[in-house]
């Protein structure tokens, strides 16, 4: 019996079987951000503790950075406080900082990938759940919590225990108008959002061997969405091909050097799994969420729950969330008003989302009703999205176009909700608060389908603009 | 804290609080908008802030306002509790609030490892028992409750009930041995770490310039 990828990366990357039965794991890229990393480089001065592998961990500021400017003192000093201390953190430790204006700033999980920091067969943690991005190249990727951001700095080692594995094929042919995000939330939808707990899911099958890395970077994000703490695409030539030529992909003769163990850590063809879950490609339709959990999805074309259709737990779920949602038992969840349409976060900020997006934005003008905004990943898609005229078409079409950043998916920066606004969002969590204000409410899609909806103002069938 | 202060968590013992609901996420347990913060403290003054509070400002009745339950340090939940981001806020701000130990029909992975690294226990009980426990709490705060696990087991002691309670063997062998802080675990490794960095081939056969 062979093995899967995660049992390969897991194995190499063992120090030691601890006494607890864990495993002491060896972590290979380490991404830290201004939120989760502060209290851990404090945990460090108070017992003297220095940074063991400083070459191995990498920092970028997202989460609280304002996406309208990024002059100094931002205007919001708590968050030039946490600003101030990630400079200091850095200076003091040797970490290389990914600064704003340096060309690499950007959504902590936008960067890695596009540095070409991020390489099949790694283990990567960052103190993010959404680190289950990077599991796209094919490295065993997942978010930790500031103990462990700690943990990481202080031994570029980890107390884990082993991960079951599910392999879940989407097999044929995704329709027209379907994208990665559909694909994931319907995944969601059919396993639960606890369904991943203990699992690392393996994505495998046509859909996934034909999507580009953006396409499964887009899937993998949101497997924590579905309860896996990871979520993996074995390594191919669509892998390779993207990392070729990045400021740190190896090159040269080391480049072949690479392919190759790339190519040994992928899952044997015998690879012996926990589970194995199949879905046919052509029963996906644009997804749309309703609730207040990602796993609250129906495709466009479908209605809202009633909660007299289920029983016990589940009806006190569907009421619960309609009561926050202020929609009505069965109404099409098409047509539902929205306030505001955000295209962004480390779901769906990259260059091909903003080319999709654009597409949708130049076919008409974004409702009067409706605050639109753009918000890039990083400093190198805004450019590239700038050197294509993205930015022109969007603001054409009456979209606000921003610096990166993660922005309204939680509003830890200016970009927030206001009151009960309902807002068309690419992010990737539609929790109660989520977008900056209690009765805030968010509804997922891709990025085109909030295009569409920002100009009709409504949520509306991105198939009937394309 | 450090190294020398870790204490095994072997019994629990406390009056319990019951938040109902499933799927509670960590931005609900701690907005994050109280995460512009250099540091943890204070954040139990926020703790499921948006429910505590309504848009005015005032208490609302949730649990964790009632007189009679301040002090209670068992915390009763239903399903996927803290699920979604892996701040550790928020098991910080449950933490600093009084909660030592969580009762739950499942716990999301990441919050359920953050709460081991602070040395919270989260052990999980069929349904059935949960709503017993949580109705029980409900009629009467002051009940003691004991989270033993050495079984590993709940017990409700002033009526002789217990139940089998079940965690990951891992984090259960962490809290006993006192190790559930794995940062002196991990330093005590000698060169196992520089001899594991030495056989991984991107650090080493095509490893780039940083």
């Amino acid at each position: 019996m062979g093995k899967s990828l995660l049992q390969k990366v897991w194995d190499l990357h063992t120090v030691r079987t601890l006494e607890s039965g864990q495993t002491q794991l060896f972590i290979g890229l380490h991404l830290i951000h201004e939120v989760t990393s502060p209290q851990a480089f404090q945990m460090l001065r108070e017992r003297n503790l220095s940074v063991r592998f400083p070459q191995r961990t990498f920092a970028t500021v997202d989460h609280i950075i304002p996406t309208h400017s990024i002059q100094r003192p931002f205007e919001d000093s708590l968050a030039e406080a946490m600003m101030e201390a990630l400079e200091e953190n850095v200076q003091e430790t040797g970490v290389t900082f990914f600064a704003p204006g340096s060309g690499k700033q950007g959504i902590v999980h936008v960067i890695g990938p596009e540095n070409g920091l991020t390489q099949p067969g790694m283990t990567i943690a960052c103190g993010d759940s959404h680190t289950s991005t990077h599991g796209a190249f094919g490295a065993i990727a997942f978010g930790i919590g500031t103990s462990q951001v700690r943990d990481v700095l202080a031994t570029q080692t980890l107390s884990m225990t082993p991960l079951k594995v599910r392999r879940i094929e989407v097999n044929g042919e995704l329709q027209p108008g379907v994208t990665a995000k559909d694909v994931i939330l319907y995944i969601i939808a059919e396993l639960g959002v606890n369904g991943g707990v203990g699992y690392g899911y393996e994505y495998a099958g046509d859909v996934f061997d034909r999507f580009s890395m953006e396409e499964r970077m887009t899937v993998c994000n949101m497997s924590i969405e579905g309860g896996a703490r990871v979520g993996y695409v074995n390594p191919d030539e669509t892998t390779f091909e993207y990392l070729r030529g990045r400021p740190y992909a190896p090159s040269g003769d080391a480049w072949d050097r690479a392919v190759s163990f790339w190519k040994s850590i992928a899952s044997d063809a015998d690879a012996d799994y926990d589970d194995v879950v199949q879905f046919n490609a052509e029963d996906i339709e644009p997804m749309v969420t309703w609730g207040i959990t990602p796993g609250q999805a129906i495709p466009v074309t479908g209605n809202v729950p009633r909660p007299e259709d289920a029983s016990g737990e589940e009806r006190a779920n569907i009421e619960l969330a309609l009561q926050h949602m202020k929609l009505e038992p069965g109404q099409p969840i098409a047509g539902t008003r929205i306030d505001v349409a955000f295209i962004g976060s480390c779901t769906n900020s990259r260059i091909s989302d903003l080319r999709a997006a654009a597409e949708v934005a130049k076919k008409g003008q974004v409702a009067p009703h409706v605050r639109a905004l753009v918000v890039p990943g990083s400093e190198q898609v805004e450019a590239q999205a700038k050197a294509e005229g993205l930015d022109e078409i969007f603001r054409a079409a009456g979209f606000d176009w921003r610096e990166p950043g993660c922005s309204m998916c939680l509003a830890m920066n200016p970009d927030k909700l206001v009151g009960d606004e309902l807002c068309a969002s690419s992010s990737n969590r539609n929790f109660i608060g989520r977008q900056g204000s209690p009765t805030g409410r968010t509804v997922l899609m891709s990025p085109q389908a909030v295009a569409a909806a920002a100009l009709a103002g409504e949520i509306t069938d991105v198939r009937n603009v394309l | 804290m450090t190294e020398s202060t870790l204490q095994p968590v072997k019994t629990l013992t406390g009056r319990g609080v019951a938040v109902r609901g499933n799927d509670i996420d960590t931005d609900r347990i701690i907005p994050a908008r109280f995460m512009k913060v250099v540091t943890f403290d204070g954040l139990e003054k926020h703790v499921f802030e948006d429910v505590r509070f309504d848009q005015d400002g005032n208490p609302t009745d949730h649990p964790f306002n009632r007189e009679e339950y301040q002090g209670a340090s068992i915390l009763i939940v239903n399903k996927n509790f803290g699920c979604g981001s892996s701040r550790e806020h928020a098991p910080q701000a449950l933490m600093r609030w009084g909660i030592r130990g969580i009762i739950g029909e499942s716990f999301a992975e990441i919050f359920f490892g953050n709460c081991v690294s602070l040395g919270v226990p989260c052990v999980t009980l069929p349904a059935d028992q949960i709503l017993y426990l949580m109705e029980l709490v409900e009629s009467d705060p002051s009940v003691g409750i004991e989270i033993d696990l050495e079984a590993p087991a709940v017990r409700v002691p002033a009526r002789n009930q217990e139940w089998v309670a079940e965690l990951p063997d891992g984090a259960r062998k962490r809290f006993l041995k006192g190790t559930w802080d794995a940062l002196a675990v991990l330093l005590d490794s000698g060169e196992l770490i520089e001899a594991t960095a030495q056989r991984i081939p991107y650090l080493n056969d095509f490893a780039t310039a940083s």
